[in-house]
């Protein structure tokens, strides 16, 4: 899908989201001395951000591409299924897009 | 390294860095690429990997620019995502103490997962005086910067000539399985991923107002993550929590 944001709002998110990026990585750099750490029940939170996050924003694209939920004739959660598997085994980026990316268009353009 | 004049703590930096780069790579590439597939010029594509310089929540506002999602949910969610810097940020401070105003933002700036990881590693070595340390990290925060920036711009280079059947957008979510799989590592974390997964699926279902279901997903992952954490009682790689609810 495409964009129909324009320049203006697109700039917006940019310097936005990199202020506030920039704010999170600075605070306690800056901070030392007034605040030392994090509190505990925060920290214990924030280590589940990461599993939380990273499944909400990829299970939707490979379940429910189009919106809804679909398993027969999905070629994207076959490739999915595929390319976490390779994650799981050898742990690589690279590897997992290939693998992925390859799956999807076999099924697409090579059966 | 004695006939070389870069410092050593440089040298080690770009050495321990280098296998990491070649892991940034794909990665980068994906975001250029997918910024350009999602509409965005290839000036603005550049502007998000300058100024944010945190690859999944650029990937993120990547999609959420594709489905053109509120832009205050755009900033937020990239937000959440960028927030477990807080912590990398808190744990690394008092190395940084004693650097001037200047170097810390620069410090700042270059703070990656990466950079971050291979730094606290190295300052086991406790015979480090600040100088080394801070050429050490940013040795790997500048390598990665540029490995980071460089591989944008041929993603860009390479997505705008790539045709649309072939689907590009699908190394999105590819990547952020790649970022997931890793993150699960004990039970309460499974809980928290499947949570996640499972109402961001539900929200794209039924269509929630404003693209929430990702911040929806992520905060009720978190939730069942921290409450399953407290059920299990802090398993696995859990710092000690004591008896706390």
């Amino acid at each position: 899908m495409v964009t129909e944001y324009g320049p203006v709002s697109i700039w917006s998110v940019v310097v936005a989201l990199g202020v506030l990026t920039f704010s999170i990585r600075a605070s306690f750099i800056y901070l030392f001395g007034r605040i030392d750490e994090v509190p505990d029940r925060l920290s214990n939170a924030l280590r589940f951000v990461p599993p939380a996050v990273f499944a909400a924003l990829a299970v939707p694209a490979f379940v429910a591409p189009e919106g809804a939920i679909a398993v027969v004739g999905n070629e994207r959660l076959v490739a999915g299924v595929v390319a976490a598997a390779v994650t799981w085994y050898v742990d690589d980026v690279f590897a997992t897009i290939v693998v992925g990316m390859g799956t999807l268009w076999i099924l697409r353009f090579g059966l | 390294m004695s006939r070389v004049r870069i410092p050593p703590e440089i040298g080690r930096g770009l050495r321990d860095a280098a296998p990491v780069l070649l892991g940034v790579a794909p990665f980068g590439l994906v975001a250029g690429a997918a910024a350009v597939d999602a509409g965005l010029t290839p000036l603005q594509a550049v502007g998000l990997s300058v100024v944010v310089f945190a690859g999944a929540s650029q990937l993120a506002a990547i999609d959420l620019f594709g489905s053109n999602a509120e832009l205050l949910v755009i900033v937020f969610t990239g937000v959440v995502i960028n927030l477990r810097m807080l912590m990398y940020s808190a744990s690394i401070a008092p190395r940084f103490r004693v650097l001037r105003s200047w170097w810390k933002s620069l410090c700042a700036y270059v703070l990656t997962d990466q950079a971050y990881a291979l730094s606290i590693a190295r300052y086991a070595d406790e015979e480090l005086d600040p100088t080394e340390r801070r050429n050490y990290y940013l040795a790997v925060g500048v390598s990665l910067w540029i490995v980071w920036q460089s591989c944008t711009i041929l993603g860009i280079v390479a997505g705008a000539r790539i045709p649309d059947a072939w689907g590009l957008e699908f190394a999105v979510p590819l990547v952020f399985l790649s970022l997931l799989v890793p993150a699960v590592s004990s039970l309460p974390t499974v809980v928290a991923a499947v949570v996640g997964g499972t109402v961001a699926v539900v929200g794209t279902v039924v269509s929630v107002p404003f693209d929430l279901g990702i911040i929806a997903g992520g905060v009720a992952g978190v939730a069942a993550g921290v409450a399953a954490d407290a059920v299990v009682g802090g398993s696995g790689s859990t710092s000690e929590h004591g008896g706390e609810h």
